[in-house]
């Protein structure tokens, strides 16, 4: 009798704790959110976290698609093609229970273009943004801008007497020295509250019940615990050891033990980012090189030749233990713009590239500085080191120079450097984007990424045409047309598209979001 | 007396301003934050833009002064990276590391001091030499190694303890505290004997090596021709005279403990200054950077300028040596 008894008060409070268990979703990755200030940073990890407490117009769900989230409807104005037009969601209320409307969206939006925020050049071409009513809104655009809407899905909106209360209406800055409220404070639309925060330690998140979407999405995952762990190997061992549930950045030489360890998988997808080496072709001399008063990367030849000396299977198999997709252009493959033919992988052909070398006159090789990132992209200095064995079999010497990604990126910026490693993500999908930084000349407001020297006015032109081109056959064409000149005139030299590998517990079901950001509210568990 | 110590307040005030110095020339070799301040779709300008705000363009010695006269009035800038206060992000960082430097403190301590003992009693003993010879690896695996060696050992194989963070915390006035939670504690275990078994074999050598020169000391022999039992000889009148010695090495070692926390602080994601400052050098926070520096290097200065009065309030002959050079 007793022990029936025991049995039923057993399996009673098994039951019971099954109905109250939360469904926590413990998640680690290498580095935390910089800042909860929606426009503050532009940065992966901060638009990630950002994403589970707040929501933007319209987002990218899981594999990257436009969806509706704060607005419902949206498109160029039909009688004026320089403004977009936004439908916002009714109903919706912010965590502090405060109603959303056009008034909100209009804030943010402008909010997002004041001086210190880190997204008015995603907003460069808006001119100015009013409400239509109680659930409008109109975005004015200096010309006719048909990819704008593509700006807008990491544009958080905020609540406007939320941030007047707490004196949050300018986004945060270095120089007041006084912390602002909304940099450890969120009050949102989106799937999920914020309970705790410690910056660098420990984020808590608990679901949001008055949610719009709660039937829409699977909304499994109750509760968010946000650990940054940047040693991999503690990351690792943290997941095999079941003290969290779902890790992004899984190094590559721990993916198969992950993956056979008893109830963890490893899910895989191409990264919104691709890998490739910088030439500088637009000096007359180079610093860096043995050449005196030539250029010999200014000769579409030596370019062509190192071009076809990278053995780019040997990289993946080898440097990257197959995790890695060989590239022929350096757009990922989701972009506007992207076709197979541009992106198949260019034929390591060592005969052909030495004889082309010598046409150019370099038959006996050229010595050359490569600048590399060693803590950036997965396996920068080993993808550089693998290079530099491919380019001496043509006789170009490479002195390798891998250093930090704090150093190495101004010898880009500052135009210090005549051969360096770049890596590319194209957060709007659309090539325009990898154009206006990477193929322009650079200036003031173009080519900012363009360490190349490579100039070319006719093909700044069709760039800069690209903003304003309503018709998308047209534009379309017009890409396709700028891709061909950076094939043909070998702007850089591509390595390969970037794959993402998340580590997690058998329960949890998802894909992997080509930017890198989950979204838990689209997460299902088994 | 003053004189003295006014001279050595003085001298310590320049040693600081120098590290100061030093440490702002170098900051331009660790690399430029603008990048990781500004997004992917910056333009040249928001650069020359920010980097005229943040006073970046102009020569090191005048950010420095810069930096000195606002840290002159308690303020000692704003992360580039958090955008927030330096003063408040070190007093939230402050007591992770400092509890885990007392446990690993106290570690190094009890423990060493134990173990010195009992190798320098029973010198020829196995147990004694095993654990001379398991030191030595104490002494020559670096700690990176050691902390990944034990979470793989301890939470990956055993789970019985945590690999990462610092459980759960309790908020007593503005100190988060790991010691009053079951986690906080189970977490303190890893990556304090990480940390402070270096000390610990230190100290264990070092006890054990002055054990046995005391041990052979006249007064020993005299004391067990006394008839004492050897607990009292071995504890009393040994190990006291051990001590001094140790006591010196032990505080000075207490500093090194607090500054080179950063290595066991990255492996298990420990939430305090030390891995703060990692993350100021990979960002090239230059605030947060300066004001660490700046923070250990006051730590150094003031145990040694403590150390140096006492010496002399202690040591007579100093006294004497200075009024014969000074008069």
């Amino acid at each position: 009798m007793k022990l029936i008894h025991t049995l039923l008060a057993t399996s009673f409070l098994v039951g019971m704790t099954g109905i109250a268990q939360a469904e926590t979703m413990r998640w680690a990755r290498a580095g935390d959110s910089l800042t909860l200030d929606p426009h503050a940073q532009n940065e992966g990890p901060t638009s990630a976290l950002a994403h589970q407490m707040m929501e933007p117009l319209i987002m990218r769900d899981m594999t990257g698609k436009v969806v509706p989230a704060l607005a419902t409807e949206w498109g160029p104005s039909a009688d004026n093609p320089n403004e977009w037009k936004f439908k916002l969601r009714e109903g919706v209320k912010f965590h502090d229970g405060a109603e959303f409307d056009s008034e909100d969206a209009v804030f943010s939006l402008e909010r997002a273009m004041t001086k210190d925020s880190d997204y008015k050049e995603l907003l460069a071409s808006v001119t100015g943004v009013r409400a239509d009513g109680k659930y409008g809104v109109i975005i004015e655009t200096s010309g006719p801008n048909p990819t704008m809407a593509n700006n807008l899905t990491n544009l958080f909106i905020m609540d406007k007497q939320w941030s007047e209360k707490n004196g949050v209406t300018k986004v945060q800055d270095y120089e007041g020295g006084e912390e602002t409220f909304a940099a450890r404070n969120a009050n949102g639309t989106g799937p999920y509250k914020l309970v705790s925060r410690e910056p660098d330690a420990k984020t808590v998140m608990t679901i949001n019940n008055d949610y719009w979407g709660k039937d829409e999405f699977p909304m499994e995952v109750t509760e968010i615990i946000y650990t940054p762990i940047q040693n991999q190997a503690t990351r690792v061992a943290a997941l095999l050891s079941g003290e969290v549930d779902f890790i992004q950045d899984v190094p590559v030489q721990d993916l198969a033990r992950v993956d056979s360890a008893d109830g963890l998988q490893v899910k895989t997808a191409p990264q919104n980012r691709v890998i490739f080496f910088g030439m500088n072709q637009g000096d007359a001399d180079l610093k860096a090189d043995d050449v005196e008063g030539k250029n010999p990367l200014a000769d579409i030849r030596v370019r062509q030749a190192m071009n076809m000396a990278i053995n780019r299977e040997a990289i993946k198999k080898i440097v990257m233990r197959d995790q890695s997709i060989p590239a022929g252009m350096i757009s990922p493959p989701f972009v506007n713009g992207w076709t197979k033919e541009l992106d198949a992988v260019p034929t390591t052909d060592i005969a052909k590239a030495k004889s082309m070398m010598a046409d150019a006159g370099y038959g006996d090789g050229f010595s050359l500085r490569l600048d590399c990132p060693n803590d950036r992209y997965i396996n920068d200095e080993a993808i550089c080191q693998a290079a530099v064995g491919m380019l001496a079999q043509i006789g170009v010497k490479v002195q390798l120079d891998a250093k930090p990604k704090a150093q190495h990126f101004p010898l880009i910026n500052n135009l210090q450097t005549d051969f360096y490693m770049l890596g590319w993500g194209v957060p709007t999908y659309d090539s325009e984007y990898i154009f206006n930084f990477l193929a322009h000349t650079k200036g003031e407001k173009y080519g900012s990424w363009n360490g190349t020297r490579y100039s070319n006015p006719a093909l700044d032109k069709t760039i800069e045409a690209l903003a304003s081109e309503t018709d998308l056959a047209k534009r379309n064409g017009m890409i396709a047309e700028i891709w061909k000149a950076v094939q043909e005139d070998q702007l850089y030299i591509p390595i390969h598209h970037q794959v993402l590998n998340w580590g997690m517990s058998d329960k949890v079901d998802t894909v992997v979001a080509p930017d890198d950001a989950a979204k838990f509210k689209y997460f299902k568990l088994n | 007396m003053l004189a003295y110590s006014i001279r050595r307040v003085v001298q310590s005030i320049v040693v600081l301003l120098v590290v100061g110095l030093v440490a702002f020339s170098m900051f331009r070799f660790v690399g430029d934050p603008i990048d990781n301040m500004l997004g992917q779709e910056r333009t040249d300008a928001d650069i020359e833009r920010l980097r005229g705000e943040l006073g970046l363009d102009r020569p090191f010695v005048v950010q420095y002064g810069r930096f000195l006269t606002n840290a002159a009035t308690g303020n000692l800038g704003v992360s580039y990276r958090q955008g927030r206060p330096v003063a408040s992000i070190l007093m939230e960082r402050a007591p992770a590391t400092l509890e885990l430097a007392a446990v690993s403190g106290l570690f190094a301590i009890v423990l060493g001091v134990a173990l010195g003992v009992f190798t320098a009693i029973r010198r020829n003993g196995i147990a004694a030499n095993l654990i001379m010879t398991i030191s030595l690896v104490g002494v020559s695996l670096p700690t990176f190694l050691i902390g990944i060696l034990l979470i793989y050992l301890f939470a990956v194989e055993l789970g019985w303890l945590p690999s990462f963070g610092r459980g759960d915390t309790v908020k007593l006035g503005g100190w988060s505290t790991g010691f009053l939670t079951s986690s906080g504690l189970k977490a303190l275990i890893l990556p304090s004997i990480t940390l402070g078994l270096y000390q610990m074999t230190l100290i264990m050598r070092l006890v054990r090596s002055e054990m046995l020169e005391v041990l052979r000391a006249e007064y020993i022999r005299f004391a067990r021709a006394r008839g004492l039992r050897e607990r009292a000889i071995n504890f009393h009148h040994a190990l006291k005279n051990t001590l001094v010695p140790v006591i010196t090495v032990t505080g000075l070692q207490l500093g090194s403990i607090i500054a080179f926390a950063i290595i066991t602080e990255t492996v298990f994601q420990w939430p305090g200054v030390g891995l703060l400052f990692i993350n100021a050098i990979q960002f090239v926070d230059i605030p947060v950077m300066a004001a660490y520096l700046m923070l250990i290097s006051v730590m150094f200065v003031g145990i040694n300028l403590i150390v140096d009065l006492l010496y002399f309030a202690i040591d007579p002959r100093l006294r004497v040596d200075r009024t014969v050079t000074e008069g």
